[in-house]
């Protein structure tokens, strides 16, 4: 009962273009059927979720560890809550990140859980870039 | 099945079988001589409710899947198409639908019935157990065929319960993609769910069938919980019990026609009529009704694990109820606490399931952590305590002492009533106060309709002024693809003839082919043709109209809702209000204002509306007066237009609506008279009993 040939090769890298997407903004693309949100951080957007100190977190990780450095402004994260698997908001909550309307689970501008019943951070996908505008996601 | 029989057929080719395979021995000794307690209550009928429930379900179910498909993308549509084309297809569905809602409520009966007399205790654990696999089996089997017509509900109540099983340590996130055949909720998921709610419904019956049989050997409990000692104590299964059976279906049935056949989307769910978006998540994702106690369990929890443990172990201890209750005295009756804990009890559930249809926030979560206290307790604290401290009545010596005495006690359980009414008070409270609260949109005015009632029927000019509207205004974004021209011709819809039918359909330009060179071409419609949708797919359609696209309007009356709050949900059962859908659409085309009040920001783009969610609306105000020239008189206003165009898509919704009222009246006036045979029937019979 695990997935047939066929999805598995649906389920292949794509490839996303990032030069259209203006600095505050997000888009949101399908891979393997799930959301994937790419959001182009702002200069506060990145600060604020440097300034918290990673200790404190329910599911402690540091905001470089969950980009690529040289590559800060941009998140890319699953955009499937891990509580029960709804789809957060982007650019809502208190966090200024995501919001998912079904169980109330926060995300900060890292997608790190900050409230909620929800036990971890917003997953973040296997992807690199392929140049400074375009990244291959899987 | 209690032991061997010495039944022998009379007739020389039954004894043939007889001698070879013994069934009508079987069948004599289980259901016709086999001796019953004699002071049985109604509540006693419903076992034979649930297997009627049971063949009612797998039946039609049978019928259904002949005309389904089980395909991410044709799912809805040919649910639809059920509904719509197939003869008496309305029926099959509704009767499928409400079924398992109607399973539901003859099994909690059931069960609060056997928890009520107690009857899980020795020598009956292995009939309870059971019975609780048959309820688990049950709510995986309805789970299961919930997704299936692939509405939003449909796909989001499947992702989250199959997420449930990602809480598992370790091994969760594979077990999840092995439920799912992919890397979420999809197609491979939606065939392999098909495929497991055909088997289950015969899975349950096999469990049925061991369920009687350890019913048969125990021997049914009774009210008076006083196991039967002499002949005097029963009465013969058939006619007794199976007259006082059928009486007791009949009722039964009375409720569920009323269902089908009037309130048929009273027990669903209004975004399970909007086909599955895996980009979109519904507001509030609620399960059906008899799933909420335990949807509230899990979400009181703020662990994951342990709210998913919670959740699961709400129903397991079950299991354990006969060593966690090990009072002597069986029935309640004669166990005055134990009597006022179990109405509590019910009452505990009854919250939580209210709960479980709520919001998860303020007072909402608070009181869910208490009630989930309040169930296990009952289990673990209250009961176990009960069986030490509590001294029972006196229990009568047999079944007949207890039929002629008459003990029945008559005292009303006061301390639980208040409970009760003081709970209910509370929540009726605070969900003014939450109504209060969300001031996310106004509530939409009640119309008066014609076809609301029990005997609503379509009025034909608003029907074809409608028709007018949608086609002059609404059809430049909107589609209506469920909609073929040939239905405007067929009863219960607009009244025209086939003839005026076709000619409508000319007018329009249909898309065909390839043609023998290989070609599209266009070509004037035809009746068997559907409404041709403005837009080629759906990513034009939101391009061509600032990121919204607009929804296709054949199922928005049924699609769109409102909340009606604690206590209108239930009066509604009684009156049959149903037009949530018709109010709010027709709110919502009268609700666009110039003027945006202090306090709301409209983004660039979008227009004010006081009807809809959220207030900003893309669609720009669609209709004015004198827009739309109406032949026959009718005023040419917003107001008429909202409705006419309202009565319509009213009727695009379910173009059958007229057939299902008139046939349920049909059926009602032959249930009540069934009923009522059945029941003077039953008083001849037990005439001599009591």
């Amino acid at each position: 009962m695990n997935p047939d040939a066929s999805t598995i090769a649906a389920g292949a890298p794509i490839e996303v273009d990032l030069s259209p997407i203006a600095e505050g903004q997000d888009i949101k693309v399908f891979w393997r059927g799930k959301p994937i949100y790419i959001s182009h951080r702002t200069k506060k957007q990145i600060e604020e979720a440097r300034a918290v100190n990673v200790a404190s977190l329910p599911d402690p990780q540091s905001d470089e560890a969950r980009v690529k450095s040289g590559h800060d402004q941009w998140l890319v994260v699953i955009g499937i809550c891990t509580h029960l698997g709804c789809i957060p908001i982007a650019h809502e909550g208190s966090y200024d990140g995501f919001f998912c309307p079904c169980h109330g689970s926060v995300y900060d501008t890292s997608g790190r859980i900050r409230q909620g019943p929800a036990p971890s951070n917003l997953a973040v996908p296997p992807y690199q870039f392929v140049s400074d505008t375009k990244i291959q996601i899987g | 099945m209690s032991g061997p029989s010495d039944y022998q057929p009379s007739n020389p080719a039954l004894q043939w079988i007889e001698r070879r395979l013994p069934i009508f021995g079987l069948i004599h000794s289980s259901f016709v001589a086999y001796p019953t307690p004699r002071n049985l209550n109604y509540w006693w009928t419903f076992g034979a409710i649930l297997s009627f429930m049971l063949g009612m379900q797998i039946l039609t179910g049978v019928i259904l899947a002949m005309h389904y498909t089980p395909n991410a993308d044709l799912a809805f549509k040919s649910v639809e198409l059920i509904v719509r084309d197939v003869n008496y297809g309305w029926l099959l569905r509704n009767m499928h639908a409400v079924g398992a809602s109607m399973f539901f409520v003859a099994v909690y009966v059931h069960m609060f019935r056997g928890l009520y007399y107690g009857s899980y205790k020795e020598p009956r654990e292995v009939l309870w157990i059971l019975g609780v696999i048959i309820y688990l089996l049950m709510m995986a089997t309805g789970f299961m065929g919930y997704v299936l017509p692939w509405g939003q509900m449909s796909f989001w109540g499947a992702t989250v319960i199959t997420n449930l099983f990602s809480a598992v340590p370790y091994v969760g996130e594979s077990i999840v993609t092995l439920l799912w055949g992919g890397y979420s909720v999809g197609n491979p998921t939606l065939n392999r769910f098909f495929s497991l709610h055909y088997l289950l419904p015969f899975v349950i019956a096999g469990v049925v069938v061991l369920h009687v049989w350890a019913l048969h050997v125990a021997g049914q409990n009774n009210p008076d919980g006083v196991e039967p000692k002499t002949e005097k104590d029963t009465v013969p299964f058939t006619p007794h019990a199976t007259i006082k059976d059928m009486f007791g279906v009949a009722c039964f049935l009375l409720l569920y026609a009323w269902f089908i056949f009037y309130m048929p989307n009273y027990l669903g769910d209004a975004d399970n009529y909007i086909p599955a978006n895996p980009g979109v998540t519904p507001p509030h994702i609620v399960p059906e009704w008899y799933y909420l106690p335990f949807y509230a369990i899990l979400r009181s929890i703020p662990d994951k694990l342990a709210g998913v443990i919670a959740m699961f172990g709400a129903i397991i201890i079950l299991c354990f109820l006969p060593w966690l209750d090990s009072a002597k005295t069986r029935s309640s009756k004669y166990r005055p606490l134990a009597k006022q804990f179990f109405w509590i009890f019910v009452a505990v559930c009854i919250l939580l399931g209210y709960l479980g249809a709520q919001p998860p926030e303020g007072i909402y979560v608070i009181a869910g952590r208490v009630l989930t206290f309040c169930y296990f307790a009952y289990f673990l604290i209250v009961l176990p305590l009960l069986a030490r401290i509590e001294k029972p009545r006196p229990v009568p010596n047999s079944i007949s002492d207890a039929v002629l005495a008459k003990t029945g006690s008559r005292s009303t359980p006061m301390v639980s009533t208040a409970i009760v009414l003081a709970l209910a008070g509370s929540l009726f409270a605070g969900s003014i106060d939450s109504a209060k609260a969300s001031e996310g949109s106004d509530t939409p005015p009640g119309n008066k309709w014609s076809f609301s009632g029990p005997f609503g029927t379509f009025d034909r000019g608003a029907l074809q002024r409608g028709l007018k509207v949608y086609k002059e205004v609404c059809s430049s974004c909107h589609g209506l693809s469920y909609i073929a021209f040939r239905n405007l011709a067929e009863a219960g819809g607009p009244g025209y003839s086939v003839a005026q039918a076709s000619a409508f359909a000319s007018e329009y330009k249909v898309k065909d082919g390839p043609n023998d060179a290989g070609d599209m071409f266009e070509r004037p419609g035809r009746p068997a043709d559907y409404f041709p949708s403005p837009f080629p797919n759906e990513q034009a359609a939101r391009a061509a109209n600032g990121g919204a696209a607009p929804p296709d309007l054949s199922l928005i009356t049924k699609a769109r809702s409102y909340k009606r709050g604690f206590p209108w949900f239930i009066f509604d059962v009684f009156t049959q209000y149903q037009e949530q859908g018709p109010d709010y659409v027709t709110a919502l085309l009268q609700g666009y204002e110039e003027k945006v009040p202090e306090g709301v920001t409209i983004p660039e783009g979008s227009y004010f509306n006081r009807y809809f969610p959220g207030h900003a609306i893309k669609m720009p105000k669609p209709l004015s007066d004198g827009q739309v020239t109406y032949d026959d008189g009718s005023p040419a206003t917003v107001a008429q237009y909202a409705k006419d165009v309202t009565t319509f898509l009213m009727w695009t919704a379910e173009p059958h609506m007229e057939a299902r009222k008139r046939l349920g009246f049909q059926v009602f006036v032959f249930l009540i008279v069934f009923a009522g045979l059945m029941y003077f029937t039953k008083k001849k019979v037990w005439a001599a009993s009591h």
